[in-house]
């Protein structure tokens, strides 16, 4: 049968959306003809439904029916309110790459180079016809239908290069801002770590009043070389009505630390999908992931981790508060290599339910090769419990500051493992926003 | 003068069953009671309805206290208006500091009162003199809250909440239960700094030996479901001696 008749409506349409776009995409010859190349990859499937495994508890073509027209450039009003937003971050001293509706806002961010640090605007990369493997920035090894939409059209993003040896004093800080509704913004970054190098990474994602129904697709790669040290918190705080769909490819050298920390609160509809490999020996790997949901949000966070050298370390820890009607869904894979002896990989969700129809799909998946590992999983879900309530309120504390201050000690062991004070502070302070807007 | 707590005719009902058949008493300021009687006798059923723990209907009678009516009233409410029970086994609660919690329920109380928050410096000062008095170590206040206490430990932390507070009602729902003989001095020791003439006291047990500690003005002896017998502190002896038995035949 031919392919093109088994699209959709949607899929249809969406052709003349990136014929449209077409224009105000960045980059000619090679990378035209990826992105070309990508959108048909995408094209084949559409949005991902329930049928295809990996999207089974999120079918983007129920959730989101349709992929939003591309976000118009933003003007100098919305370069204003970004400013406002951004700098009522409170992130501490970091070193800010704003983008705005998908589209790198040099006037709101510091490209100071030094200290083995070097950024660029992605779109600047892409436009740079003097080179040779500009189209490799919208390639990447994962086959997914998002990455490849995400690849088709992508407008801007960073590229971030930390030179071997090099500390940078304050954590590279990727902020993300929505300014209007009903639109979709498509950005891509790529960091590059060298060896023996150690490095904050943050990346926030937030919107203004205005922006309401929009989609954010982001995808963010990540290299990093041996003997280095990458400690990334992810703060997630788009609209209730939006849709955040993310993908982090990240690939780990030898004798590395890689410790991730993420936090959901906002978007009506959202993924973070990571597909880290460890590829060099001696690695550690820590993941934390925070899920504080209402209403009908649908978050989903699935890791596929693949241990491709021996004696790595990896430990991915998933937490989820859900009130109302929210569905959490945590998709954990494991993939052990032959070679990856003494690979030593856990996992573990627990899901507080705060609401009788407030639900949680956990789907743990472990692939072996190697003889000689320790693997396993494990999940909890359960309510609060009502004798710790009522010690607490016999003590004073009125009935939503005694779940809130619950909810906060379950979320705790996961905020704790931001060692960064400013960015725990950060993250903490969105956390507590959560709780305070149920009060 | 409004009594402190006037408990009237009370009857109380678990699922189906009814504990308390009407139970009365009255406690003033000052003063100190005990209650005393079997297991199954309905004495932290008393305790609990007072606290405002859910689960129990109260099908007839009422509890003031200070003159108002305090089943109309939340929990929290009850604790900021000067109510406090010291549990027989208190919760831990892994992930919330002592400190943190101790904290945060103070001034959940000031603030429903309509009191300005403690100031931290002012706090933590009070905190470290009233854990020193009690001797407890400033670093079990860093832990969660009653993680991997010992029982003394445990009621240590019931007294140092009961300090922090100064509420006017205290009940200690069996404070003796698990304690050995010099935790229970302390713990002891620690009610009897708080003894003044407006605060009364309401001391649970099934035995004679905390009265030894902690010297009541009136012993009630509870045995299914209502009081059979009040006197003086002479009653608590009365009872090492001859038991319960007495007294459940009288209800019966």
């Amino acid at each position: 049968m031919n392919v093109a008749l088994a699209k959709t409506t949607t899929g249809a349409a969406l052709d003349g959306t990136f014929a449209a776009a077409r224009g105000r995409l960045p980059g000619v010859g090679t990378v035209a003809e990826t992105r070309q190349q990508a959108f048909d990859d995408f094209a084949r499937t559409g949005l991902p439904t329930r049928r295809i495994e990996e999207w089974k508890y999120t079918d983007l073509r129920n959730l989101l029916r349709d992929v939003a027209p591309l976000a118009p450039a933003p003007d100098q009003p919305a370069l204003a309110q970004a400013a406002r937003l951004v700098e009522g971050l409170g992130t501490g001293d970091t070193q800010k790459l704003v983008i705005v509706d998908g589209v790198f806002a040099a006037g709101l961010s510091d490209l100071t180079s030094g200290g083995g640090v070097t950024v660029h605007a992605l779109s600047a990369m892409l436009d740079d016809a003097t080179s040779a493997t500009r189209a490799d920035l919208l390639r990447s090894r994962i086959v997914d239908p998002m990455i490849a939409l995400n690849a088709a059209f992508a407008t801007d993003g960073m590229l971030i290069d930390i030179a071997d040896d090099a500390a940078p004093a304050r954590p590279l800080h990727v902020v993300h801002v929505a300014t209007r509704p009903s639109v979709a913004a498509f950005t891509r970054s790529l960091v590059r770590i060298g060896n023996r190098a150690r490095v904050t990474l943050v990346e926030s994602f937030v919107a203004t009043e205005a922006a309401k129904a929009y989609q954010a697709h982001d995808a963010v790669v990540i290299w990093i070389g041996d003997d280095s040290d990458l400690q990334h918190v992810r703060v997630m705080e788009d609209a209730g009505d939006a849709a955040n769909i993310a993908t982090a490819i990240v690939t780990v050298g030898a004798r590395t630390k890689f410790n991730t920390f993420s936090l959901t609160t906002g978007g009506g509809v959202s993924r973070y999908q990571s597909f880290i490999t460890m590829a060099g020996v001696d690695s550690e790997l820590s993941t934390n992931s925070v899920h504080l949901l209402r209403d009908k949000q649908h978050g989903d966070c699935t890791f596929v981790i693949d241990h491709a050298a021996p004696n790595c370390f990896s430990r991915e820890l998933f937490r989820a508060v859900l009130d109302d009607r929210a569905h959490s869904v945590f998709q954990g894979r494991i993939n052990v290599h032959q070679i990856a002896q003494k690979t030593d990989g856990k996992m573990m969700s627990r899901a507080l339910l705060l609401s009788d129809e407030a639900e949680i799909d956990n789907k743990p998946e472990l692939e072996i090769f190697a003889d000689d590992v320790q693997c396993g999983h494990g999940a909890t879900i359960g309510a609060l419990d009502d004798s710790l309530l009522f010690y607490l309120r016999a003590r004073g504390l009125p009935e939503k500051a005694a779940q809130a201050l619950l909810i906060q000690a379950f979320v705790g062991e996961a905020l704790e493992s931001i060692v960064n004070d400013d960015l725990r502070d950060v993250a903490i302070s969105a956390a507590e926003r959560w709780l305070e807007s149920r009060a | 003068m409004t009594a402190l707590l006037e408990v009237k005719d009370l009857q109380v009902r678990v699922e189906d069953r009814e504990i308390l058949h009407g139970l009365t008493m009255t406690v003033n300021g000052g003063e100190v009671h005990a209650i005393m009687g079997p297991n199954g006798s309905g004495k932290s059923t008393l305790s609990h309805v007072i606290a405002g723990k859910p689960g129990y209907e109260v099908t007839g009678g009422e509890i003031l206290f200070k003159g108002e009516d305090l089943l109309e009233m939340d929990p929290d409410e009850r604790a900021a208006k000067g109510v406090f029970l010291a549990f027989q086994y208190p919760v831990e609660i892994p992930g919330v500091t002592t400190m943190n919690f101790l904290r945060t329920a103070v001034n959940a109380q000031r603030k429903a009162r309509g009191e300005s928050e403690y100031l931290v410096p002012d706090f933590l000062r009070k905190v470290r003199e009233v854990a020193a008095s009690l001797n407890i170590p400033m670093d079990m206040l860093k832990r969660g809250v009653n993680v991997g206490f010992s029982g003394g430990e445990k009621k240590r932390n019931e007294v140092l909440q009961m300090a922090l507070f100064q509420p006017s009602l205290c009940i200690l729902d069996e404070m003796d239960s698990g304690l050995d003989i010099d935790a229970l001095r302390i713990a002891a020791d620690g009610v009897n700094a708080l003894r003044s003439p407006d605060r009364a006291m309401v001391v649970i047990t099934h035995y004679q030996r905390l009265l030894n500690y902690i010297i009541p003005d009136h012993v009630h002896v509870m045995s299914n479901g209502r009081v059979v017998k009040s006197g003086g502190k002479e009653l608590a002896l009365e009872l090492e001696a001859t038991g319960y038995a007495q007294y459940e035949e009288v209800a019966a």
